[in-house]
């Protein structure tokens, strides 16, 4: 019998025959074949993730939890497997841990409202300079309404989160809840949340680690970091829209109010008073996003099956190569060097601004994005008001890089 | 490389090489446009001459090629231009970009009209016209709607 030979490609090629899994990519703009260096606002999706929920629209749907017939109980099935999925993913002690939320933004919501309605005046929040507005606006929010002080933990030059300062944020004991990214969409900052959480845990505060941008490039084990709160939204991860997770240690969920309230939710209810369902359904108020679910579900199974070792690699791989070739670009400056990063590189350019490369760029079919990335503080924290980023995924390649790279010199040698 | 039609060579020299920019000491009109959406600002001071006409126009402008350009491009067509000639100036130029509609938009900003294709970058090259009518009717600019 013949061994097919061991063929050992480079990381930064070993995901290539993925591409085919996204039929966008296939696609041209402006007339030249699609570069989508994007991927941290939105991902694409694998053909597995559109036939999923195609297929469950076509074969196996109806409303969940409530129907006693047969469809119904397939579909309650589906998607509640996918909950199941969700915390293996992120290695959950226990699925009922597990709340779907629409996206991110919810889930801190929910974590806001929900754990902050018992929270008292005199009691702390602490987030980072390097928050996402979805996880600082609604802690402003909760400030407002219940006299909560909102602290804010600094960051170096390089965009590592200053533990230290963290530390002394926390020391006069008032803190109830830190709240932070584990890995900065706009500065590829990977938090060290482990370290993070002990800091947390040893002031007597819980810790909530925004997850948006981590999942999608490394795994995470909530257990291992020793969070409290886990967040991250489906369309970042190859699913789709509207899909989101929220997840929290059961004995913190247990203590918190409801969020909204409706269907689904309920155990009892008069018209004097109704009482809650157990977990999760007490934080699923009405019908939820049941086919975006289940596309969540095949997003991960998809994640699941490529391996999250092959992601991180392929990702390093293209970090290490992008990073000396941006460099290469006259009076271009990658902002930010923070320890560890994800694959994310925001840059600016001497005589360019951010506006004008994102749109040059995409003249030529090359997809990034420019502004403040919903992190107008961390802007004017570096002192800027905007910059360019590109962002990678699975499918993104070498000669992508290459082509930023060479689009981004030509740009710069049309405005100087 | 695609340029596009939008970065001509006279965009570019204006956001490089302005002849209007700066404070303008003593200014008897001020105005500023914002887009929130981007972090774009332009800051225009005026003078009037004596028979109530634009006089003398400069602008700060924090932006993109395109927003330092038409700041520029603005200040040097509303010289001239009484209160109302120059709304309307600023007005039928923002419809050129929003509609396509030349409804008498003056041949030098015929420039900007490929921003057509480019919806969200309309306000970067409205906002020094929206500073210059705050300027002149006294009402805050509106922020970013258009755009
Ligand atoms: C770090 C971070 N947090 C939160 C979010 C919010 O995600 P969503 O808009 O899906 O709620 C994003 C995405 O934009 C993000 O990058």
């Amino acid at each position: 019998m013949d061994v097919p030979p061991v063929v050992m490609l480079d990381p930064i090629d070993s995901l290539r025959d993925r591409r085919a899994d996204f039929p966008i990519l296939g696609e041209t703009v402006h007339g030249r074949p699609l570069v989508f260096l994007d991927s941290a606002a939105s991902a694409q999706k694998p053909v597995q993730v559109i036939d999923a929920m195609g297929d469950a629209m076509r074969t196996q749907y109806a409303n969940i939890h409530r129907g006693l017939h047969w469809m119904s109980e397939r579909t309650t099935d589906a998607y509640e497997a996918v909950r199941g999925q969700v915390a293996g993913l992120i290695g959950a002690p226990a699925r009922e841990e597990v709340i779907f939320t629409r996206n991110s933004t919810e889930a801190i919501n929910l974590v806001a409202y929900s754990f902050g309605s018992l929270m008292r005046p005199g009691q702390a929040v602490v987030i980072s300079e390097m928050e996402h507005h979805a996880n600082l606006v609604p802690w402003q929010m909760l400030r407002d309404r219940t006299g909560i002080e909102l602290r804010v933990a600094p960051i170096t030059d390089d965009g590592d989160l200053e533990l230290d300062a963290l530390e002394r944020l926390l020391a006069d004991g008032k803190v109830a809840l830190v709240a932070v990214t584990h890995m900065s969409n706009v500065l590829g900052t990977v938090t060290p949340a482990r370290r993070i959480a002990d800091i947390a845990h040893a002031a007597g505060a819980r810790v909530l680690f925004d997850g948006s941008q981590f999942v999608v490039h490394r795994r995470v084990d909530v257990q291992a970091i020793d969070a409290d709160f886990y967040t991250f939204t489906g369309h970042k991860l190859y699913g789709p829209t509207g899909i989101g997770v929220l997840w929290g240690r059961r004995e913190l969920l247990d203590a918190m109010p409801p969020f909204m309230g409706g269907g689904d939710m309920i155990s009892t209810v008069t018209f004097e008073h109704s009482t809650w369902a157990g977990l999760p359904h007490k934080f699923e108020a009405g019908t939820p996003a049941i086919i975006e679910t289940i596309g969540l579900g095949a997003a991960i199974s998809y994640i699941e099956a490529i391996g999250y070792e092959a992601i991180a690699a392929h990702e390093a791989a293209l970090v290490a190569y992008a990073l000396p070739r941006l460099a290469e670009v006259p009076g271009l400056h990658v902002v930010g060097a923070p320890a560890e990063r994800g694959g994310v590189i925001s840059f600016t350019m001497d005589d360019v601004h951010p506006h004008d490369i994102a749109t040059l760029l995409d003249r030529n079919g090359i997809a990034v994005r420019a502004g403040h990335h919903c992190a107008e503080p961390l802007m004017r924290r570096l002192g800027l008001s905007a910059t360019a980023r590109a962002s990678f995924a699975l499918y993104t390649t070498r000669e992508e890089v290459d082509a930023l790279v060479s689009t981004l010199t030509q740009i710069r040698g049309f405005f100087v | 490389m695609d340029r596009d039609g939008l970065y001509q060579r006279q965009v570019i020299e204006r956001a490089r090489a302005p002849a209007h920019a700066g404070p303008l000491e003593g200014a008897t009109g001020r105005g500023e446009g914002t887009n929130p959406m981007c972090g774009d600002r332009v800051r225009i001071g005026i003078w009037f001459d004596g028979d109530g006409r634009i006089g003398t126009v400069r602008h700060q402008a924090r932006g993109c090629a395109i927003c330092l350009a038409s700041a520029d491009m603005m200040a040097e067509l509303a010289v001239g231009q009484d209160q109302g000639g120059a709304v309307t100036m600023g007005r039928s130029f923002a419809a050129l970009l929003q509609t396509g509609q030349d409804g008498g938009v003056r041949p030098e900003l015929m420039v900007f009209a490929p921003l057509r294709q480019h919806r969200s970058r309309i306000r970067c090259a409205t906002l020094a016209w929206s500073a210059l009518e705050a300027a002149l009717t006294g009402t805050p600019a509106e922020d970013s709607k258009d755009g």
